[in-house]
């Protein structure tokens, strides 16, 4: 009797965590705060999206893309020698770097494009920071035959030139973003402003599981893929789920893909790891949720985000493009606030070190962005006893960082 | 009645059209602010928009974006533009001054530490271009208990239920974005803003300003005819840019002079 009432208040729990609410609020976080003239944009996506989402033909055609041309399943794989090598707790490794281009991100560019095509949009955009959202985007919109124009800093084409190279390729035009600190944050201002100025033609594929409504919860139902995935594929590895679930997070994508599939399991512990750059103590860092940054409005949600006293937003720092952002999707901020999630960061140093015991241990070269959680497994392995497990996120795998890792490493390529 | 009210019933009673310039606030420097907003009064403005500089101004055009960099560079801040909305009431007290920006350094300040600090400097109305009606309602029920004027904007692509809730929220006046794009971009089609009017009017007894790609004296005269008043921005901040410290209040003076008197002929 005791164990049953246990457990129906374990589905009582279940029940309440249900965001965003209809107006896209995740608690006091998220929102439509945006410009007027694209309002009537986004809730036309929110009621496209809402009627495509659960239509068996649409769920049939993305089921089948993500099979057959993005390569799903990913594998989970247990990387034993790493594991070893730290003498605790065991390491496994949600392989989203095996997806087609390279990283999860793919996984809703997919999604979106098949929204933008029942749409009728034949127009993509998208912004884009270390460039696998846009080489995502780019490879979507050459699948489906639509015109493609990715935004992205300055400073980041010259930290990831082969990505913008590859976006070129496949037939998309990049557009150098020269304002502000002319990283993510100020190619998401270039992209709005595109839409404002295109907004019928143009459909905006949003990177990150952030902006306004509907993208936080459109960007999160199409990375869900990646935990009910591994929720699938955990106990058939080893007959259980794993003790803790990692993630990087910049805006928080490819975590909350790996997250929300699991917020109702109970006993997993979730942890987001950002982007520490030069340390917390420094203030140059992108770790808004760890250094308790101070709610604020940008890019169309309210989130912890890193401003200064007068509400300006400061520039960034992390060795990785892709997390180099000063706000963090909007449901991270709930699920730090109701303390189902933790979050804490990793520097720039700690990505590296990462980065380099899996190159050698496992014969993987992950993203430098990845690398942020695998630092943090790293860290807490040894601390555990050997039977327990830790599932870390590889979003993508770290070819375009070659450049940077050379640099770091005072080698000329 | 309000400043912005007082001043659109006594345009209506002479049969003329509101003129309202917009200047990013330190820019080009906060000195020279203040004296801009008088030579904008002097050369026959009716209601100032007062631009609060953001990090991140993601509906404006590159002059308006470039303007909000010079002026946090001079170390502008929402409270220095308070501070300087005081300065301008010690010798103006009646023209209506509106702040226009974005929400985030008003979220860091308090909506109701800003709406109480808008009363006390003489601030009338305010316009935040990324909090829509939905995301207003603190800030409305601020800046209501302190009388301060939410201005909202409504766009081509605004469709009937949400003009007639703005017509519920709004007060002073209604800005209408008069194309799809950001400040300063693309040229005005001055059709759509006809065919547009009656759906506008229909809902919205407020007086109805037009702003957005109005680039010179010929398009705010023709834009005048079609409503109550007309938002000229990006032209100015341009002039504003192209002088330099000894000139930049005459030449701005002779622009918008130049625009009030093709808005009256």
């Amino acid at each position: 009797m005791r164990r049953r009432s246990q457990h129906s208040s374990k589905r009582l729990n279940r029940l309440t965590y249900n965001f965003p609410d209809s107006t896209g609020h995740f608690g006091q976080f998220g929102g439509t705060y945006m410009a007027e003239t694209l309002i009537p944009a986004v809730e036309e996506l929110t009621a496209q999206y809402l009627r495509f989402k659960d239509d068996p033909e649409f769920k049939a055609e993305l089921a089948y893309e993500l099979k057959h041309y993005v390569g799903r399943p990913s594998p989970i794989y247990h990387a034993k020698r790493l594991s070893e090598s730290l003498g605790g707790a065991q390491i496994y490794l949600k392989r989203e770097d095996l997806n087609h281009t390279g990283a999860h991100k793919i996984n809703s560019a997919m999604g979106q494009a098949l929204l933008a095509k029942r749409m009728g949009k034949k127009r993509v955009i998208a912004e884009t920071g270390a460039g696998m959202h846009g080489v995502a985007t780019a490879t979507v919109a050459a699948r489906f035959g639509m015109e493609c124009i990715v935004y992205m800093g300055a400073e980041d084409i010259q930290r990831q030139a082969p990505n913008v190279f590859r976006m070129k390729l496949l037939g998309a035009t990049v557009v150098p973003v020269e304002s502000g600190s002319k990283t993510l944050k100020d190619a998401c201002n270039e992209a709005i402003r595109d839409w404002v100025t295109n907004v019928e033609s143009t459909f905006y594929i949003f990177g990150t599981a952030a902006g306004p409504h509907p993208y936080p919860m459109m960007v999160r139902d199409f990375q869900s893929v990646i935990g009910n995935e591994a929720r699938v594929q955990m106990p058939e590895m080893i007959g259980r789920q794993p003790d803790a679930v990692i993630a990087c997070v910049g805006g928080g994508s490819n975590a909350i893909g790996l997250f929300h599939p699991y917020i109702e399991v109970p006993n997993v512990q979730i942890i987001g790891v950002e982007a520490g750059g030069y340390g917390i103590a420094s203030g140059k860092h992108a770790a808004p949720l760890t250094a308790n940054a101070k709610v604020g409005v940008l890019h169309g949600n309210k989130v912890n985000l890193m401003q200064d006293e007068n509400g300006q937003i400061i520039e960034t720092h992390s060795i990785s493009a892709g997390l180099d952002y000063p706000g963090v999707g909007p449901e991270h901020c709930l699920l730090k606030e109701i303390g189902r999630a933790q979050y804490v960061a990793a520097d720039d140093d700690e990505a590296i070190a990462a980065f380099d015991a899996l190159c050698r241990f496992e014969g993987i070269i992950p993203a430098l962005e990845s690398s942020h959680a695998l630092a943090h497994a790293i860290k807490i392995a040894p601390t555990m006893a050997k039977d327990k497990v830790l599932l870390v996120n590889l979003s993508g795998r770290g070819d375009k960082d070659m450049n940077t890792v050379a640099r770091i490493k005072g080698i000329t390529l | 009645m309000s400043r912005i009210d007082t001043t659109f019933a006594k345009l209506k009673q002479q049969q003329r059209k509101a003129l309202i310039p917009f200047i990013t606030a330190g820019d080009p420097s906060q000195q020279l602010t203040v004296p801009l907003m008088h030579g904008l009064v002097a050369a026959g403005a009716d209601v100032l928009e007062l631009g609060v500089p953001f990090s991140d101004p993601m509906a404006d055009g590159p002059t308006i974006q470039r303007a909000s960099e010079r002026a946090l560079k001079n170390g502008m801040s929402l409270r220095g533009v308070l501070g300087m909305v005081a300065e301008f009431r010690k010798q103006d007290a009646t023209t209506p001054v509106v702040l226009m920006g974005y929400g985030n350094p008003i979220e860091a300040m308090g909506w109701e530490v800003f709406a109480q600090r808008c009363a006390e400097v003489g601030v009338d109305g305010v316009l935040t271009v990324d909090f829509p009606p939905e995301e207003s309602h603190d800030a409305f029920e601020h800046l209501q208990r302190y009388n301060i004027a939410p201005i909202f904007l409504l766009a081509p692509t605004t469709k009937e239920a949400r003009i007639q809730q703005v017509a519920k929220l709004a007060r002073g006046y209604v800005y209408y974005v008069s194309l799809k794009g950001v400040t300063g971009s693309g040229s005005i089609d001055l059709s759509a803003i006809e065919d547009k009017m009656p759906q506008l009017r229909k809902h919205i007894q407020l007086p109805i300003g037009v702003g957005f790609g109005i680039r010179d004296a010929a398009t705010a005269k023709a834009v005048a005819k079609l409503c109550d008043g007309v938002v000229v921005g990006s032209r100015i901040v341009q002039e504003i840019e192209s002088s330099n410290d000894n000139n930049v209040v005459a030449n701005v003076v002779k622009l918008v002079n130049e625009l009030r008197v093709a808005i009256d002929n």
